[in-house]
């Protein structure tokens, strides 16, 4: 095509693909160790791929695109399977096998006691197959592939703890509210299909360059469409509702497809088809008004959060909020550049979650911890990095890409965009508090562990009750806790430090939230944004003059914020660990509704679901089937008596009666055609 | 030799079967093997026409035509072309999946079962190869008969209502066609399809309009019960609730289907047109009807039922729309429906053979029991569901957006049912196999999960599932000449002169025209 060699691939996401079916066919006979061996070569084999691409990424013309074969030819209309890289797929593609592959690791680990193994891997497997043919799709129903079957593995791996009703709920859940998304996505397609006549990336964006004058219109319908989608892929109002639920499955895979990868493919799908949303203002804005709500948002709710994976649930919700927020001023490459450090902390914040968790035997609750610190140090020490990181403070990775938005946000020329930015800052500084909160909760202060026994759903209240507890205790004791019964790791005791399998992923990805700032580094020298920029780039948009001392003042605010983050939280949870409960107590109402992250879910259940069900059920099924269709039916047979009981005796059981029944039909029917009707036929 | 004959010897292949399991001992398993070797050999039978069909032409392929009774007018004139191709093969792949469906499952009066069953494949066959409208009827109503005897004789509680009801359902329209047949031949003195359709095309026969009009609407209504099309599938619960698995996997869907293309596109196309704006409402309300009602079910053949209903109605979505694309995608989907509707009755007949109810609310928490079930489960319902690289997704993707092309407000709310239907497919799977085990599985802790004969049946739904979801130009390409035709309507020139004859669902120039 291009003259450059092939770099197969298909073999990308096929290895993994080979890997889910030899697990999932005849794992349940192999062993542990060869199980563990199977996922992680099949994992292992594409990330080499991946960097051998990078390697000679250089020399490659531009996307490179792989033609395999026809999927589908109908009419006019054909879809192929093509893959392609270009420089946002290679971003992707080495953060989905990098991660990916450091999360299996992790997850030998993590996993070593638990039934199903083989299934676990399987289905890990399956995720990456899923989520590199959605990176390297280079048409849109390709993409689709990997969209749906990202759902799928999510599904199943949400609901591994199939026993739990929690479980199998979440599961069902997630898939359902992401087929939400889907059907904007698909009708997206429709109308690019009705407009572009194909579906194919490349020949969508060069009718798109042909045509500059095109604004609006049905290109704001297409961009909705999409938005839909991402709005459920990745988590954003009113579609956000499946994450917090999402953390019922093993820890790894919200760490794996919860945090760092599935859930980012709805800001990959807006960046991928953003001379779409760059035609249409409206569309934009709506992203970044989605975005900023979406971040906003999601980290109240975190802010009083009991179970340490919610915690991080939301937290995710929130800064995916960011990057749609960034995609929204249409600053894409900051929005990849958060994906990217988003990717590295969040992933290593759940790990190191998951380590605490299987430190505690399966405990999630943060007011029964506390007092971790010399006890799983290495745990600690990644977890410190994590933190920082996330809280956007310099110079870990969060802080470059988070106040890179902020900045974009800022100088955008969108109306309110000012506005938009106020909030998104008074987010990081509620992200610093909450994140701090959890790490104080859990590492610090005295431990908490005997005032509560882990199974119990509502820990016991005791006046000699740690003050870190105080917030729960005194002032909650309605159900709504969210203490989920843990991963059920099998007791083991005193806290413990995790076997090195789940070490060394922490620790490299510490060291990676630690430096990954300086892939995007403020200024010229920006490596990412340079490097995206032949994709990403906004066709028409001036390159906006730098601004030093702006740029400056704006990083100190931010960094300010942050700061400030954090010391309320040193205050409140370390300082004076009996405010928290004062407080709760004091403003009883607001508390309980943060707790109940505004009862959102109490609200879709109400104006949604039971309508819904109560529809089908009564109305359609009872009234309606049963009582027009069925009835109809009914009267029709109870009419014809008759006929009822010569049926009853041509039921002898007789075949030959049967026959005889069967000949006389016939024979019937041939005398009425020839003497009843055939007499008076013409010829 | 092969060649010239293969339809007919395809099409008796299990009427001689069935005469030969008459004549067998009631001895063992005689007549479950004698079945199983018949159903097999037909398969092979089937087989033989895609290796030999010429995909580049939209004829009828494999014809043969002989005069067979003078007065009347009839005549032994088979043929198939790229719609029914398929339809014959699906027919030849489900009948020994049939028979060891039923192996167990069938334990008394095997012998009138099989005898029964393997004549049913005959009428099928006659269907989809018949060319003489007469010849066509005749398998038609044969295809009733030991549908409706069978349902009354193994039915599980209600089987000879539910038969009578079948038999009223289906009888009564197919009287109605009967005589519509009948005016056709006294205006045409023809049953033979092919002249038929070119007396019809060139205005021969001096019928009015309104007269047309009336006998497209007795063979539409007639297909419309079969299908079923909502809200004439007062039916198909009771008969799926009753039906044995064999018998219920092949009731629905195909036949109906097949003969509207068949007939009321390939003889009427301008009635088919003028019926098109109400069958496209009724299939969008049967797909989120169906659903809904599903959604709702708590007895899992009735759940299959409705998801039947929505999954059919997007076949008769793409029919009535005129576009190739959305041909081609309801010819997919009656395929895919055949396929995975087939998987989950068999997968439920398996179940029900091991607890013995089709009561959702009974079971609970098998997943842990029984591995495999329940992974069949998951990807015949993922399939139904219409997930991407599965059979579902390409047929629901092309009747979809061609529809869209031409009624986009029927087509967004249609698309709804991919929501509706991973809800109701996602509980389904839910409340039997996830959560806590339920007393019932609890209570019967020896059961096995699937063994080696039920496994033989399943692998093969399995990997066409998979197949049909990458591979689809294979199919296509031998679909997709022939409902050229129907779509484009080689005559339309002669119906465009009514005025009252609107070509509204003509696919627009852009969907053909830049993709190439």
């Amino acid at each position: 095509m291009n003259g450059t060699p092939s770099l197969h691939l298909l073999w990308i996401p096929l290895l993994p693909f080979l890997g889910f079916l030899l697990n999932g066919t005849i794992g349940r006979r192999l062993s542990r160790p060869v199980v563990s061996a199977v996922a992680l070569l099949f994992t292992f084999l594409p990330f080499c791929l991946v960097a051998n691409i990078a390697l000679q990424f250089h020399s490659l013309a531009l996307p490179h695109v792989e033609y395999l074969n026809h999927w589908i030819v109908a009419g006019g209309f054909h879809a192929d399977f093509a893959f392609s890289v270009d420089e946002l797929t290679m971003v992707f593609l080495l953060v989905v096998t990098g991660v990916g592959f450091l999360i299996h690791l992790y997850s030998v680990g993590y996993m070593a006691h638990e039934d199903g193994f083989w299934r676990f891997f399987a289905y890990l497997n399956l995720f990456m197959f899923f989520m590199l043919t959605l990176v390297l799709a280079e048409n849109f129903l390709l993409l689709f592939v990997g969209w749906e079957g990202v759902g799928l593995a999510s599904y199943l791996l949400i609901g591994y703890y199939f026993d739990r009703d929690s479980a199998a709920n979440a599961g069902k859940k997630a898939f359902i509210v992401n087929r939400i998304g889907d059907f904007g996505f698909l009708l997206a397609m429709f109308l690019v299909i009705l407009h572009f006549g194909t579906l194919s990336f490349q020949a969508v964006l060069a009718e798109l360059a042909t045509q500059p004058a095109l604004h609006g219109g049905w290109l704001t319908a297409i961009a909705l469409c999409l938005l839909v989608g991402a709005a459920g892929k990745s988590a954003q109002i009113p579609l956000y509702v499946w994450l917090p639920d999402a953390m019922e499955g093993p820890t790894p895979v919200s760490a794996l497809i919860h945090a760092a990868t599935m859930v980012t493919a709805g800001v990959y799908m807006v960046a991928r088809t953003h001379p779409i949303f760059d035609r249409s203002p409206f569309a934009l804005g709506t992203v970044a008004i989605i975005g900023c709500a979406t971040a906003f948002f999601a980290a109240t709710i975190g802010l009083m959060q009991t179970d340490i994976k919610r915690v991080l649930a939301y937290s995710t919700v929130s800064q995916l909020g960011y990057m749609f927020l960034a995609c929204g001023v249409a600053s894409y490459s900051s929005a990849i550049f958060h994906v990217v450090t988003h990717a590295f902390f969040k992933a290593l914040l759940f790990l190191a979650a998951g380590s605490v968790i299987h430190a505690l035997s399966g405990e999630q609750d943060m007011r029964v911890m506390g007092g971790l610190r010399s006890k799983i140090p290495v745990t600690f020490w990644t977890m410190t990095a994590g933190v920082i990181a996330i809280a956007g403070i310099p110079p870990l990775a969060g802080f470059f890409s988070k106040d890179e938005i902020l900045y974009q946000v800022f100088t955008s020329p969108m109306a309110g965009a000012k506005l938009l930015w106020l909030v998104g800052l008074l987010t990081a500084g509620l992200t610093s508090f909450y994140m701090f909160r959890l790490y104080f909760l859990t590492f610090f202060g005295a431990s908490r562990a005997e005032f509560a026994h882990p199974h119990t759903p509502e820990p016991t209240h005791s006046p000699e009750a740690s003050k870190g507890m105080a917030e729960a205790t005194t002032t909650h004791a309605a159900p709504h806790a969210t203490v989920h019964s843990p991963d059920p790791h099998g007791a083991h005791g005193e806290p413990h430090e995790s076997p090195w399998v789940m070490l060394l992923p922490l620790v490299i990805l510490a060291i990676l939230s630690v430096v990954g700032g300086a892939l995007g580094l403020p200024g010229e020298g920006n490596f990412l944004h340079n490097f995206l920029s032949p994709v990403l780039r906004v066709v028409g948009s001036p390159e906006a003059a730098e601004n030093g001392a702006l740029e400056i003042t704006l990083a100190l605010i931010s960094t300010l914020t942050a700061l400030s983050g954090f010391a309320v939280a040193y205050f409140f949870y370390l300082k004076r660990p009996e405010l928290p409960g004062e407080l709760a107590a004091r403003f009883r109402g607001l508390y309980l509704l943060l707790l109940d992250k505004y009862r959102i879910d109490e609200l879709y259940d109400t104006i949604l679901v039971r309508p819904v069900l109560f529809i089908s059920r009564y109305i359609l099924g009872g009234v309606v089937d049963t009582g027009i269709i069925t009835g109809a039916g009914f009267g029709l047979g109870t009419g014809i008596k008759g006929l009822g009981s010569v049926a009853q005796r041509m039921q002898s059981g007789n075949i030959r009666s049967y026959a005889g029944w069967l000949a006389a039909g016939a024979a019937l029917l041939l005398v009425l055609t020839f003497f009843g009707f055939g007499t008076h036929l013409p010829r | 030799m092969l060649n010239e004959h293969i339809l007919s010897i395809t099409t008796f292949v299990p009427a001689l079967g069935a005469i030969l399991i008459a004549l067998l001992p009631r001895q063992g398993k005689v007549i479950q093997w004698c079945a199983l070797l018949v159903s097999l050999l037909t398969f092979a039978l089937t087989l033989h026409l895609p290796a030999h069909y010429d995909y580049g032409t939209r004829s009828f392929q494999f014809v043969e035509d002989y005069s067979w009774i003078t007065s009347p007018n009839i005549r032994y004139h088979m043929g198939i072309d790229g719609i029914s191709l398929w339809l014959v093969v699906l027919t030849g792949f489900l009948a020994p999946i049939g028979v060891l469906a039923s192996w167990t499952a069938i334990s008394t009066r095997s012998k009138e079962f099989y005898f029964f069953f393997l004549l049913q494949q005959t009428a099928m066959l006659g269907v989809f190869t018949s060319l003489d409208i007469f010849l066509y009827y005749g398998f038609w109503e044969l295809s009733l008969i030991p549908m409706a005897i069978l349902i009354a004789m193994f039915g599980r509680t209600k089987g000879p209502a539910a038969a009578i009801k079948f038999f009223l359902y289906t009888f009564i329209p197919s009287a109605l066609f009967l005589v519509a047949i009948l005016y056709l031949y006294a205006k045409s003195g023809t049953f033979d399809f092919v002249t038929l359709q070119h007396m019809l095309a060139t205005g021969q026969l001096g019928i009015t309009q309104n007269a047309l009009a009336w006998t497209a609407f007795a063979f539409l209504f007639a297909f419309a019960v079969k299908v079923p099309v909502f809200p004439l599938h007062g039916w198909l619960g009771d008969v799926f609730s009753e039906a044995p698995t064999a018998m219920a996997m092949v009731v629905a869907g195909k036949l109906g289907l097949y003969s509207i293309l068949r007939f009321n596109l390939g003889l009427f196309p301008a009635q088919a047109r003028l019926f098109a704006p109400w069958m496209i409402a009724l299939a969008v309300i049967g797909i989120v009807y169906g659903s809904l009602v599903a959604l709702a079910q708590k007895d899992l053949k009735r759940l299959t039922a409705f998801a039947t209903l929505a999954a059919l109605s997007f076949c008769i979505l793409g029919i009535f729309c005129f576009s190739v694309a959305g041909l081609d995608g309801a010819v997919y989907q009656t395929l895919n429906e055949g396929l995975s509707g087939g998987a989950l009755l068999l997968l439920l007949g398996f179940l029900y053979e091991r607890y013995g109810t089709y009561e959702m609310p009974a079971y609970g928490g098998l997943a842990a029991r029984l591995p495999w079930m329940v992974a069949f489960f998951v990807i015949t319902s993922l399939s139904l569901a219409g997930l991407p690289l599965l059979n579902g997704f390409v047929g629901e993707f092309l009747v979809l957006s061609s529809s869209f092309a031409t009624h986009t407000g029927w087509a967004a709310v249609a698309t709804t049912g991919v929501i509706l239907s991973a809800a109701f497919l996602l509980t389904m799977v839910q409340n039997v196999f996830y959560g806590k085990q339920s007393a019932l599985v609890q209570g019967r802790s020896t059961i096995r999960d699937i063994n080696a004969r039920e496994h033989l049946a399943v692998w093969p739904f399995m990997v066409l599932m998979l197949v049909m979801g990458t591979l689809s130009p294979y199919w296509i390409k031998a679909i997709e000449p022939a409902v050229r035709g129907l779509a484009s309507n080689p005559f339309g020139l002669h119906y465009a002169a009514h005025s009252e004859v609107r070509f509204t669902a003509l696919p627009p120039a852009t969907h053909t025209a830049e993709a190439k």
